[in-house]
């Protein structure tokens, strides 16, 4: 039987998320020791006797990581407990350091949220609700490399390697409750959830969110049941799902596989699978039919999280604005077209642009610098444009330059070419560079009469009425001037000279 | 010299009539003449001893202000992780392997200048109460060398009654520091816990465990208390709150007006005879120093020794899963291609003896889906009774007392086959850690049936430490003038020692 297109999967069968994200909290040292957390360094070298779990050492709360999971909580709607506990969750694997992770188990720190979303379809934009049972704190594991064996699994390797600079890197796992009634968009709704976290989480600055790098990894749940049926199929998860695009092929590719199987009156296995990003396709991982016995007991070693509702609140004050609203604001405020909303956020240029304007910069011509010119000299060197040693203040400068005609649009490139290559602040650049708007008219004047003079027969065209011959002209004036002119000033001078002013 | 108390030793290292290396050089020969029969020492760091001996004498000839037990030799549990020295637990899992860092009780004691004479033995990871359960052998009781010195921390106790050493840490999770104190004629105390860090104490139940000091007397063991204690932010359940001023209590020595607890359930039937004996008369000696005498009852005191047996092997069943041969200590079965599993497992049968699997197993067993309720669950709530109980009987009393064990030092091999029996030695002491009070043990006196040390142990609200010292002096006072010598001085000199 051949797989069922998508179409015939969702004519007959009702989808049923539910998705678990995973965030590493950019804090400065571990979880439970004062290691650092940079990502990339040289294997076991951010390690100590605490993350290596040297017999003795005893772990300590990581208070800023408390505060960034309250902070998360609340942007996500939840209500936060005033008392919550660390568990050991037990189970052996090498690059486990202590053979338990710290997690937390039936007394999450946040729980009873929402997020909500919005898609486009055909029939316009469609909002969904996502209901958050909650977020809770936890440790990272280590990493282990197997080396050998044509998998990279641990079946079949010669030898593992293990790094534990990532033991103990604190992590925050949001869990949705289920997530019926998405139909058909249930990809495009995951994908869309998962865009809006990794939103409010840069927003509030608690995690890299790179989802390339690991700091934000969703495991996916998926199950079908016939349309119209009130009874749960049973799931399959789906993790390492490491972008967002990944996040709606895993969960269409479940979908039809799922119900390829319901169709030949097979049954779903309840199991882990594992994401292949060259096929789109999930290969089988551990069966989770019998489920495991983590022996959960709340951690002797911890003291319960006991945070006062006063901070809560000092906590809730500080949130910035939610990511929706903000980019609905924006484009009301400024007045943005979709397509250009769409280019700024893809281009990930919203903080940049808004920091440009709110120093006094035009939206528009803030979008363009950064969205245009700028962006293209990042794409060149393939690096993001907030990599690059220009800042909101330079951009909101030259546009300012710009206004006041002491540079044009054409010279303003080359000032923004020289910050980036390090020549100094706008002004300093233009000084260094001795760029300048020539405004002096008799020169202009000169440089006018020149090219009307080599290019007589245009200039005719143009006394005689026809105006889009200018161009031509104005050109050849920018030409001998260097770029240095004003445009517009050429423009006007150029027609009086011919009487068409 | 090494029979004097530490107090005594300081004054001779204060006044120049002897010096810090000179003490050491004594202590060494001793352990050098009777270890060999009594066995408390599993390493002896004699140049890391004489380093520390030789830097606190010169800090001394240029007159820097000491603490004052800097100079003094003391043994550490092998419980204590102390950088660059052998650290086992007294498990073969961790033979060989030398932390590189100090426990915060290690770095205390090298700030205040104490001189660690080595490491001392003890049941495995701290699982037993008789130094049997070492997977190096039995420490033996200088009392009687067919005897145990009680444990985990016996070779800790028998180190100090042995007098290889005048001070000695231990650590107490179900009565570990006060039942060898008992067995061997010492002082010992359990402070309260998150009094005196964890951190590089290897955890055998992290919610009972407490490291604490042993020494001769209630004064010598005050001084040592104080160089322990104190807030430390690397243990997130240690107390930030001011040490309690055991040594100032311990010099007081009054207990005039206090009210003492006899605790009903603590007494009587299961008491060896002798022991009872010498707790009524310590009673009695208590009431004529002016201390009015209560009998407080504590009813949930019966399900104690079921709490803690499900409660301490659940928590080590978790603490010990890091020892799986991937990183440090021993590692087997590494041939081939066997897995990291196979060799988990290979690792954890070589290197765990008995008693720490029948632990690890019960804990197992305790904690798994369907059952934690029923066994952890239910050992929590019992937990909460008794310290329920000890809330009410400290309306009624200052301190509570008992015995501390209900036998004097029992046969090596006696009990080693019968678990219960075992466990039945630790029923006076374990209702201490459950509620994380304190309680010290000091000498009472000898059985009169075997002429063994008989411990009377006194118990103290947490964070209230000073009582165990102000009502332990008084009576070891009381008692010195009646027995006119310590208790010490009784038992034998042993073969080649002094």
């Amino acid at each position: 039987m051949a797989l069922p297109t998508y179409e015939e999967v969702v004519a007959k069968w009702d989808p049923v998320l539910g998705l678990e994200v995973h965030v590493e909290l950019n804090t400065h040292s571990k979880m439970f020791c004062s290691c650092a957390t940079e990502f990339g360094a040289a294997p076991n070298t951010q390690t100590c006797p605490v993350c290596l779990a040297l017999p003795g050492a005893l772990p300590v709360v990581n208070e800023k990581a408390i505060e960034s999971t309250i902070l998360i909580g609340l942007a996500l709607n939840c209500k936060i407990a005033p008392y919550s506990r660390f568990a050991r969750k037990n189970y052996f694997y090498p690059d486990m350091p202590k053979n338990f992770q710290i997690s937390q188990y039936d007394e999450p720190i946040c729980f009873d949220g929402y997020v909500d979303v919005e898609i486009d379809t055909e029939e316009g934009p469609k909002k969904f609700r996502i209901e958050v049972e909650r977020v809770h704190m936890e440790e990272d594991t280590g990493k282990s490399l197997h080396v050998g064996g044509a998998t990279g699994r641990i079946h079949g390797a010669d030898y593992s390697l293990l790094d534990y600079n990532r033991a103990g890197i604190p992590l925050v796992e949001i869990v949705t409750k289920i997530v019926p009634g998405t139909g058909k968009y249930a990809p495009e709704v995951a994908k869309a959830y998962v865009a809006e976290l990794r939103d409010i989480l840069r927003g509030l600055k608690v995690s890299d969110v790179k989802m390339e790098q690991g700091s934000l990894r969703c495991d996916a749940n998926v199950s079908l049941k016939p349309i119209g049926s009130d009874v749960l199929g049973t799931r399959s998860e789906t993790k390492n799902v490491n972008s967002l695009r990944s996040v709606e092929r895993a969960i269409r590719g479940e979908m039809i596989r799922h119900a390829e199987l319901l169709n030949e009156g097979k049954k779903v296995k309840q199991e882990t699978r594992h994401f292949q990003e060259d096929t789109g396709l999930t290969r089988s991982g551990r069966s989770k039919e019998q489920a495991e016995d983590y022996r959960y007991f709340p951690d002797p070693d911890l003291l319960p999280v006991t945070p006062a509702a006063a901070w809560i609140e000092e906590l809730r004050a500080t949130l910035p604005e939610r990511p929706s609203l903000r980019r609905k604001r924006i484009k009301e405020e400024w007045n943005v077209p979709d397509k250009e909303m769409q280019a700024m956020i893809n281009a990930d240029v919203l903080d940049i642009v808004e920091a440009t304007v709110l120093l006094g910069a035009d939206p528009t011509k803030a979008r363009t610098w950064w969205l245009g010119e700028i962006s293209r000299i990042a794409n060149d060197q393939n690096i993001a444009v907030t990599e690059l040693a220009i800042t909101p203040t330079d951009v909101a400068e030259l546009v300012a330059l710009v206004a006041a005609g002491e540079l044009t649009d054409k010279l303003a490139r080359q000032v923004v070419e020289g910050v980036i290559a390090g020549e100094g602040k706008p002004a300093e650049v233009v000084a260094k560079r001795g760029i300048k708007v020539v405004n002096d008219d008799g020169a202009l004047m000169a440089a006018i009469e020149k090219v009307c003079a080599e290019q007589a027969e245009t200039a005719e065209k143009v006394r005689g009425g026809h105006l889009p011959a200018a161009g031509a002209l104005i050109g050849a004036v920018m030409k001998e001037t260097k770029g240095q002119a004003d445009a517009a000033r050429v423009r006007e001078l150029l027609l009086g000279h011919l009487g068409q002013a | 010299m090494i029979r004097q108390s530490a107090t005594q030793m300081a004054a001779a290292l204060a006044d120049g009539s002897t010096t810090s290396v000179e003490l050491t050089k004594a202590h060494l020969a001793q352990i050098a003449a009777v270890d060999g029969q009594v066995k408390a020492f599993l390493h002896v760091d004699a140049d890391g001893a004489f380093a520390q001996a030789s830097a606190v004498d010169a800090k001394r000839k240029s007159g820097e202000k000491l603490s004052p037990l800097a100079g003094i030799p003391l043994a550490l549990k092998d419980v204590l992780a102390q950088r660059g020295v052998p650290t086992t637990a007294g498990s073969k899992i961790l033979q060989g392997w030398c932390p590189p860092y100090d426990s915060t009780v290690v770095s205390k004691l090298k700030n205040a200048g104490l001189v660690i004479l080595g490491k001392t033995n003890m049941d495995e990871f701290a699982m037993g109460s008789s130094t049997e359960n070492s997977g190096y052998g039995p420490t033996f009781n200088p009392w009687d060398l067919t005897r145990t010195p009680g444990g985990s921390s016996g070779g800790s106790a028998a180190a100090v009654s042995a007098f290889q050493a005048p001070l000695a840490v231990g650590s107490d999770t179900g009565g570990s520091i006060r039942q060898p104190a008992a067995l061997t004629g010492i002082v010992g105390v359990r402070p309260t816990y998150g009094a005196v860090s964890r951190f590089g104490l290897i955890a055998y139940s992290s919610s009972l465990d407490q490291a604490g000091p042993f020494g001769r007397t209630v004064l010598d063991t005050a001084l040592l208390h104080e160089v322990m204690a104190g807030h430390d932010p690397k243990d997130a359940t240690s107390i930030n709150a001011p040490v309690p001023a055991v040594v100032a209590a311990a010099k007081s020595g009054d207990v005039k007006g206090m009210k003492i607890g006899v605790i009903k359930q603590l007494q009587g039937a299961g008491y060896q005879k002798g022991v009872q004996a010498r707790f009524d008369e310590s009673l009695q000696v208590l009431a004529s120093l002016g201390a009015e005498i209560v009998e407080v009852d504590c009813p949930n005191f019966e399900y104690a020794l079921a709490a803690y047996y499900l409660i301490a092997p659940s928590e080590c069943s978790s603490n010990l899963a890091r020892f799986d041969a991937m990183r440090y200590g021993l590692r087997t079965g590494d041939s081939g291609g066997a897995s990291a599993e196979a060799v988990m497992s290979a690792t954890r049968d070589a290197g765990f003896g008995r008693e720490v699997k029948r632990r690890i197993i019960l804990g197992t067993y305790a904690l798994s889906s369907g059952y934690y309720d029923a066994y952890y669950g239910s050992a929590q709530k019992i937990r909460t009774l008794i310290i329920q109980d000890y809330a009410k009987a400290f309306t009624q009393a200052d301190v509570l007392v008992s015995p501390t064990a209900p036998t004097t030092a029992y046969k090596i091999g006696e009990k080693v086959d019968d678990p219960m029996a075992m466990y039945l030695g630790d029923v006076a002491t374990i209702p201490v850690n459950l509620a994380g009070i304190c309680g010290m043990s000091l000498p009472a006196g000898l059985a009169q049936e075997d002429n063994l040390p008989v411990g009377f142990q006194i118990m103290a609200p947490a964070m209230q430490d000073q009582r165990l010292y102000q009502a332990g002096a008084a009576l070891e006072a009381a008692l010195l003038t009646k027995w006119g010598a310590p208790i010490l001085s009784q038992a034998p000199v042993l073969a080649g020692g002094k």
